[in-house]
């Protein structure tokens, strides 16, 4: 319980080692930080610490998954999608290769190491190639069924993992259904689509609009790209107004994405709350979120803003 | 199943002049693309494909195949005369070269091309896909070889070393790399643009067993290639001296021709002076 998604990441590769013989493993020199360390130390064989190298790093994975294996390539997600673009691009994607690439320490939750290393544009810049699907689970348990599905699955794929440990709020017997939105709760107000550890926060939010009258839906979209269409349209015909929250910048990620759906196919009034084109900095995470507007607070706020317009 | 190997030198002479060929009129129809870096490559290709690579064109996908990463994959027309020669497809397909619905892109298409082994076209990247191969292979238990070629001004790029590390530090003598050492990039020579010498001490002090011959001596090139299978523990690196524009006078060495096609004149001159030696 409350544990961080790279936790149950590593725990979730603990898992394949036996029931997936094909899964391999690759970091950069960051298995302590990844959570690699644990399948590291009980399958060395099929674990390749590339260095901290990471270019070469997907250039690896992708020569492996030209073989058959599946791996899955660990670093933080400012260096898997930012130093080693041009191979994920090119290498990975291009010819549609089976690697899973796992950027965990993403967004600014990091905290204390700093806009350096906070990934605010992992999602945008990831979901704008070709072949790739990219998954934000929101909380330990869904970070696990992600995991063990996106080793079952064909293609490019990646995942998104935080630093900080978030609430539990999925049951054990959780099933993760790739490219299906999650209703979490139901409403007729306003729909508020958060995605990873903004959901916890919407969930939050729509309990504290509920004491003030105003009912609001709740809907994990964990698979960013493809976006669950149906799911979003649905929301909107539903509730006629929505919101969008997420850990990362309002350019290119989950907000542009529902916005991009349905500014075709059914335009309602929409607010997309994350970060507003600015890097992030060092700090205690939660004070980080204060600063950003990324809490249940401002989602309330956002939602009353939006039904008196 | 053992795909029968060609250890007769003469054709495989035979087959780098025939590459040759159709290298040039593959290039000349399709309007554009590079001739230079092609014609410098291509008897290390015809030596791999006709004499060293354990390979079967009816099954390019097995999986006890060797296996070629053109990381210079613009000279894909080399790779696809090699591939036509060898029967993946036919020969009156590489005239579409670049073209609207062809399977021959600009540079390599493993998605669309049979025979090729993995997409490459970024510079820098063919000796990591490389080592994840020779990797998996030895996970897999297979004895397959991987051949990589690279060019000289490709090992500009970081990543190169990088990968050069990673052959060295997991032992992969099953990687033999190659470059094309003719000594020219678009904006001139290396030495011009980026000194990479000393090529042999660099590669080397990584860690690499380090050989260098003449790029066009196909015996030299097969002579090579045995060698590096006799040793163990460490990534190999075969230098080939070469000439960019092999063949055709008025393309050797000149860094003009790196990415230019010639035009119907020029072409007849190269095909006379190809079909001629």
């Amino acid at each position: 319980m409350n544990t961080a998604t790279r936790e149950a990441y590593g725990n979730a590769l603990v898992e394949l080692i036996e029931k997936n013989e094909d899964v391999v493993v690759l970091d950069a020199d960051l298995a302590h930080a990844t959570k690699t360390l644990k399948f590291s130390q009980k399958c060395p064989e099929r674990f390749f610490n590339m260095g901290i190298a990471e270019a070469d790093m997907i250039g690896t994975a992708a020569g492996l998954a030209t073989c058959g294996k599946i791996p899955f390539a660990s670093t933080f997600a400012v260096f898997a999608t930012g130093r080693a673009f041009d191979q994920v691009r090119n290498t990975v994607c291009y010819p549609n290769l089976n690697v899973k690439i796992v950027g965990t320490h993403a967004g600014i939750t990091v905290g204390p190491d700093g806009g350096s290393h906070e990934a605010i544009e992992d999602i945008a810049i990831m979901r704008s190639l070709p072949n790739m699907s990219v998954i934000v689970p929101s909380d330990d348990v869904e970070a696990r069924a992600a995991v063990l599905a996106a080793a079952e699955m064909k293609g490019p794929m990646y995942l998104r993992m935080a630093r900080v440990a978030s609430p539990t709020y999925h049951k054990e017997d959780y099933v993760f259904e790739f490219g299906k939105g999650e209703l979490v709760k139901d409403g007729k107000d306003v729909t508020i689509i958060a995605t990873g550890l903004m959901v916890p926060k919407a969930i939050e939010a729509a309990g504290a609009l509920a004491e003030e009258g105003i009912d609001a839906q709740v809907a994990n979209i964990h698979t960013i790209k493809p976006l669950d269409e149906k799911m979003v349209v649905e929301c909107a015909k539903k509730t006629g107004r929505v919101i969008t929250v997420e850990e990362a910048t309002v350019y290119g990620g989950l907000g542009s994405a529902v916005c991009e759906v349905l500014s075709d196919k059914y335009p309602v009034p929409i607010k997309r709350i994350g970060v507003q084109d600015k890097f992030g900095k060092s700090g205690d995470a939660d004070k980080l979120l204060e600063e950003y507007g990324l809490t249940a607070g401002k989602i309330m706020e956002t939602a009353k803003e939006l039904l008196r317009e | 199943m053992k795909h029968r190997r060609n250890s007769d030198m003469s054709n495989v002479k035979e087959m780098a002049k025939q590459m040759r060929i159709d290298i040039i009129e593959e290039v000349a129809a399709a309007g554009s693309g590079h001739p230079g870096g092609s014609l410098s490559v291509t008897d290390i290709m015809a030596t791999l494909y006709f004499d060293k690579m354990n390979i079967d064109p009816k099954n390019p996908k097995w999986e006890d195949r060797d296996r070629l990463v053109l990381s210079k994959g613009h000279v894909a027309p080399a790779l696809y005369a090699a591939l036509a020669e060898k029967g993946y497809f036919n020969r009156e397909d590489l005239k579409t070269l670049r073209k609207n619905d062809s399977f021959l892109q600009g540079h390599p298409d493993m998605k669309k091309t049979p025979g090729v082994d993995v997409s490459t076209g970024s510079l820098g990247q063919g000796l990591s896909i490389a080592n994840g191969m020779a990797l998996a292979g030895r996970m897999n238990h297979k004895d397959y070889y991987v051949y990589v070629i690279l060019g000289d001004g490709e090992i500009q790029e970081g990543q190169v070393w990088e990968a050069a590390m990673s052959s060295a530090h997991y032992k992969l003598d099953h990687v033999i790399a190659f470059l094309d050492f003719n000594g020219l990039q678009i904006d001139g020579t290396n030495e011009e643009v980026m000194n990479v010498n000393p090529v042999d001490e660099k590669f080397r002090s990584f860690g690499w067993n380090v050989q260098m011959i003449d790029g066009h001596d196909c015996d030299a090139i097969s002579a090579a290639i045995d060698e590096a299978k006799r040793n163990i523990g460490k990534p190999n690196m075969i230098i080939c001296k070469t000439v960019k524009g092999k063949g055709v006078s008025f393309m050797e060495n000149q860094v003009g021709w790196h990415g230019t096609a010639p035009n119907a004149e020029q072409a007849a001159r190269a095909l006379e002076e190809l079909k001629a030696i």
